[in-house]
């Protein structure tokens, strides 16, 4: 077992096992983490809105770090904000957790970090993740041990707002990290980080994901495909290819996750043509 | 609602306004300095007599209504709120923490506002001081209240900063201050009882006569009334999910 509240090591550098206290608890563990079933999301009000999602059909099985790729304006981001239940004029079935989507049981069990770091520029990183502690009933250890995680415990009481875009983005995830959850919901996390931390942080979605975790994170750089155990390919509200990348690259001929995508997106047009005619 | 997740974002909200120093110098110097722009102006009149309780107890319900606008716009536009709704808090809890903190920051404001009017401005009132400063919270709270069911109307900057001529410049036109009610045309006179300040200003008034408690505690429950009014549209209009 793994002590709770060790804290008498001494601060520990990224990368070794700061993870070690993040025990996810678990539910309906049989079920699939997400299930989706002909998705439809509207956005900008149900009726004079844009369908930015047009019949989905997936699933991210549990304890699997899972990358949704696309180019932007794919429909990425509403379908995180939808698997986390923050999106109006959702249509279809999506279950999260084997709960629908949004169910208020589900807030302490999904961990979310939107593509803007959501934080309070005005605190400090600490003063941030102490609030979000007692809004989820986390305990100060969780705290340090968010903190460790992405390697902000030497400058936790600095203001967000003097940090770095790299820091402040860290400090965003940190808050996702407090409650220990199930699922993790991660909208372009590595923006703005430098090629170290990026590794890290893939090291860190690796260890979470080791002890139990699912994460979805998206991307819109294809050469992070490579760190994930399973893609999902999204362009314009559809889902062009949903398997493991060794998978799609024999499918393809391809020889990475960009040519990958390329060769999804040219049979498609292709098919679109024979159609026509 | 939780109330230990109201203190607990009551405790963020203080927290952040600690961390700027200017603005809460600005919120307690500013009305201070314009109370003692009239007093030496009117010098040697009863004018501070009995206009300064009004103001009292207009200054900390416009400089809240805007802090509070404005810090409710930052929370939705910096993406904070998406997050807060993600978690167990309940909407409640983030109105009900933001009234809390700046009700404690309009008791600050008004304690100051109103020593610095009697002791050194010399301001003399027939009634009882405590009372103002009572229906001077009241009224802070109550901007508070306003700017939080306001913030659902703006989605931008622009639209915050226009929330104040709009919500607030025909309360005090029609609030007693420029004409006696009794005078007004039917139609404005029925506005004005129906607008909340008008009730702040008619205590505050009351109170510079001479009145006591019996003479307010009308008004005193109809800001009341108007506060829960507002807060529970604000906890509505909170959205937990984007269209």
């Amino acid at each position: 077992m793994t002590p709770r509240g060790d804290r008498n090591r001494g601060p520990e550098v990224l990368g070794e096992n700061p993870a070690r206290d993040y025990i996810p608890h678990m539910r309906n563990n049989d079920r699939p983490a997400i299930r989706a079933e002909g998705l439809r999301v509207v956005r900008g009000g149900a009726r004079h809105g844009v369908v930015v999602i047009e019949g989905m059909d997936f699933e991210v099985p549990r304890g699997q770090v899972v990358g949704l790729l696309g180019p932007s304006g794919s429909g990425k981001t509403t379908l995180m904000r939808a698997v986390v239940g923050g999106q109006a004029d959702v249509t279809g079935t999506l279950e999260v957790l084997g709960q629908p989507a949004g169910h208020p049981d589900l807030r302490r069990r999904v961990g979310y970090v939107t593509q803007a770091p959501s934080v309070y520029a005005d605190l400090s990183i600490v003063a941030n993740l102490r609030y979000f502690a007692r809004l989820l009933g986390a305990e100060e250890v969780d705290v340090a041990r968010a903190l460790t995680d992405v390697d902000l415990a030497r400058i936790a009481g600095r203001r967000v707002g003097v940090l770095s875009g790299g820091e402040r983005s860290r400090a965003s995830l940190a808050v996702a990290l407090l409650g220990s959850p199930e699922l993790l919901v991660l909208d372009e996390p590595t923006v703005e980080l430098d090629p170290v931390l990026r590794r890290d942080l893939w090291a860190l979605f690796r260890r979470l994901a080791e002890r139990g975790a699912t994460l979805l994170v998206s991307s819109h750089v294809m050469d992070e495909a490579q760190r994930c155990d399973r893609l999902m390919l999204m362009r314009q509200g559809r889902l062009l290819a949903d398997a493991p990348l060794p998978e799609l690259l024999e499918r393809t001929g391809a020889s990475d996750a960009e040519g990958v995508f390329l060769t999804l997106v040219e049979s498609m047009a292709m098919e679109q043509k024979e159609v026509v005619r | 609602m939780n109330p230990r997740l109201t203190a607990a974002t009551a405790a963020r909200v203080l927290g952040q306004v600690r961390n700027d120093p200017r603005t809460v110098g600005l919120l307690i110097v500013v009305p201070c300095v314009v109370l003692g722009l009239i007093a030496w102006m009117f010098d040697g009149t009863p004018v501070l007599n009995q206009m300064g309780p009004l103001l009292l107890g207009l200054f900390p319900l416009i400089t809240m209504f805007l802090v509070t606008s404005v810090a409710t716009l930052r929370e939705r536009q910096t993406g904070t709120l998406e997050r807060l709704m993600a978690t167990p808090i309940r909407k409640a809890d983030v109105v009900l923490g933001y009234a809390l903190a700046f009700g404690l920051l309009a008791v600050v404001q008004a304690l100051v506002l109103t020593g610095v009017a009697v002791w050194l401005y010399g301001m003399e009132v027939a009634g009882s001081l405590w009372l103002i400063v009572l229906v001077a919270v009241l009224d802070a709270i109550l901007g508070t209240a306003l700017g939080l069911a306001g913030s659902a109307i703006a989605r931008t900057e622009f639209q915050a900063v226009q929330l104040m001529p709009v919500l607030i410049f025909p309360q005090l036109i029609t609030g007693g201050l420029l004409m006696s009610r009794e005078l007004m045309p039917t139609v404005l006179e029925w506005f004005s009882r129906a607008m909340p300040l008008t009730y702040g200003m008619e205590s505050l008034q009351e109170l510079a006569r001479g009145g006591g408690f019996a003479e307010i505690q009308g008004a005193v429950g109809a800001i009341v009334a108007f506060i829960v009014g507002a807060l529970l549209l604000g906890t509505l209009t909170l959205r937990r999910r984007t269209p």
